[in-house]
């Protein structure tokens, strides 16, 4: 018993030396590789924040989706088309970073069905018009990427790899759908009218995508120290606003925050306060698509079981016949 | 002659754009990522290559249409393409088979069309050759596997054929432009492509242990404007921005 109680403690403290050596590891932004020594909790930490990035790319393809059959010309229903194909190829490659941790797609696929993990609220909102193609494209790939460049340089190597390749296209995106609200703000009044209401609908919940304010984060401390995260998320949300309260000129249009204005001793705009209440009710489930992005995942997923099943039988066969020719 | 030409692009290029539609029906719901991926790039080629048919037949019409007036302003009656294409997608095995019967037919069409007399649909035509061998391999992959896969996936497929089947005579039935274009050696012998269609069909039927039926009665009218129900509802959603907007700029 004694020495078991001796062998525990050397345990402990091997695992104290490792989490100091790592820490330096980290502090020496030197990348953490799958298999490198890690502690369970940054494992978990980023099996956490790889999936939910993966299923919100994911979830993601549905709002946009719901627009590629009634695209207005071939041009655009070309681009997001390939948008939203770009979307899929982003939640592959994360889901890949995420499987290097010791997680099956399977599994991921069945937390977020089971309601477990979570993905970006944005995405339970509904596209209503064509103009939210661009307002997303400028909005929520604009607040996205503002998250994700820092992520290229993030300490898990899969992670920032896949990131790379993720922003290089995402900024095409978020191009793309100013040049989509540029072109209707240059329109007909109809189509003026399409933009700000797109406009007005999308900028508090785009702002929202940074997460709750920074004392009331609680993972952030320990994956700034860890260099998951880089930034703070209202460092990241007030860069986000500055940089649309200066493109938004260009459109020649409004953002929906009387508040919003140039504050010359900070540096920064002021802007509005968020309404918190509607951001924690959207998280737990009652935004406006919440249900209806999650069953269409489920039923994606449900109704292709056949698929996948009849996918694996047939590869079994393949390789039993192929077994027994050599044989 | 003109009027021929302008007809037989507009049917090549409305069969790319409605089978594009269809299959871009599926992206975000796919079985598999790699699935959804796939089907997209199939329609996104769909899409691509309808733009290249449309753009020439703007030029051939000289009436200031535009690859937008043509797919977005024309009616059911206008539309040229073949009924197959036109189909609601079903399940998987429904889009797997239709694309297989249809890039069968697509690949020794295009390979036709490489030596036609017009150099414009000759281009046309090599360009897409590359996208739809692709096509064709994937969706003959998929009907073996969903046939030689499971006894479910099996009994789909062949659900599936007695669903399409009807549709694929017409594949090889020449719409009156066609006849006139042959002539001139500008559009594809029908004729000559059958037997090669019909050989690809039995090697991968064959594969994917499933059987050709053996009766069928071949649907029509596509080529000439005569429709399934499904065509207006495909138009009406599609088309819905530049009806509600007209000259509006996008």
């Amino acid at each position: 018993m004694i020495s078991f109680c001796i062998f525990t403690l050397q345990l402990m403290g091997m695992e104290k030396d490792m989490e100091q050596m790592f820490q330096e590891k980290i502090d020496k932004e030197i990348r953490i590789e799958p298999k490198d020594w890690m502690p369970e909790k940054y494992r978990q930490t980023l099996i956490r924040q790889i999936s939910q990035h993966a299923h919100s790319e994911i979830v993601g393809m549905l709002p946009e989706g719901n627009w590629i059959t009634r695209a207005p010309n071939l041009r655009r229903k070309a681009i997001l088309l390939a948008k939203v194909q770009d979307e899929a190829g982003h939640g592959l490659y994360l889901y890949s970073a995420a499987e290097t941790l010791g997680i099956s797609r399977d599994e991921m696929y069945e937390q977020l069905h089971s309601g477990k993990a979570k993905y970006s609220s944005i995405f339970n909102y509904p596209t209503l018009s064509w103009a939210d193609m661009g307002a997303i494209g400028w909005l929520v790939d604009g607040a996205a990427i503002m998250n994700q460049v820092p992520l290229c340089r993030t300490s898990y190597g899969p992670y920032a790899r896949a990131m790379v390749r993720v922003c290089k296209e995402e900024s095409f995106h978020q191009r793309q759908g100013f040049e989509i609200l540029l072109t209707l703000s240059r329109g007909t009044e109809a189509q003026r009218r399409m933009a700000r209401d797109s406009i007005n609908r999308w900028w508090w919940p785009s702002i929202m995508m940074f997460g709750p304010k920074d004392d009331e984060s609680p993972n952030t401390i320990q994956s700034m120290k860890w260099k998951i995260k880089r930034f703070t998320n209202d460092e990241l949300r007030q860069k986000f606003v500055d940089i649309c309260a200066e493109q938004i000129k260009i459109l020649n249009l409004t953002i929906p925050d009387p508040d919003l204005k140039w504050n010359e001793e900070k540096g920064h705009y002021d802007f509005g306060t968020i309404n918190w209440d509607e951001f924690w009710q959207v998280i737990a489930g009652n935004g406006p698509c919440n249900k209806e992005r999650l069953d269409a995942r489920k039923k994606a997923w449900e109704e292709g079981a056949w698929v996948r099943e009849a996918a694996t039988a047939h590869a079994q066969k393949r390789a039993q016949r192929l077994a027994e020719k050599r044989a | 002659m003109n009027t021929s030409l302008i007809n037989y692009t507009l049917h090549l290029a409305d069969n790319a754009l409605i089978l594009g539609h269809r299959n871009s029906e599926w992206c975000g719901h796919g079985p598999a990522l790699e699935q959804d991926i796939a089907i997209s790039n199939i329609a996104l080629d769909g899409i691509g290559q309808a733009r290249n048919l449309y753009q020439y037949a703007a030029v051939l019409s000289n009436n200031g249409a535009t690859e937008d007036s043509l797919a977005y302003l024309r009616d059911v009656i206008d539309f040229k393409n073949l009924l197959i294409t036109e189909l609601p997608n079903g399940d998987w095995a429904q889009t797997t088979l239709r694309q297989f019967l249809f890039s069968a037919y697509q690949f020794y069409f295009y390979q036709q069309l490489e030596k036609s007399a017009d150099q414009q649909l000759a281009a046309i035509a090599t360009k897409s050759l590359k996208e739809v061998t692709y096509h064709l391999r994937w969706s003959s992959e998929w009907v073996i596997r969903l046939g030689d896969g499971t006894a479910e996936s099996h009994d789909k497929m062949v659900k599936a054929i007695a669903e399409i089947w009807n549709y694929t005579g017409e594949l090889f039935l020449p719409a009156s432009y066609e006849k006139e274009l042959a002539a001139s050696g500008i559009a594809v012998d029908l004729a000559v492509i059958q037997p090669l269609w019909e050989q690809k069909v039995s090697a991968v039927f064959a594969e994917a242990t499933i059987a050709i039926p053996e009766k069928s009665f071949a649907q029509k009218g596509g080529k000439e404007g005569i429709h399934t129900e499904h065509l207006g509802y495909i138009l009406a959603e599609m088309q819905f921005l530049q009806r509600a907007y007209p000259g509006a700029e996008w």
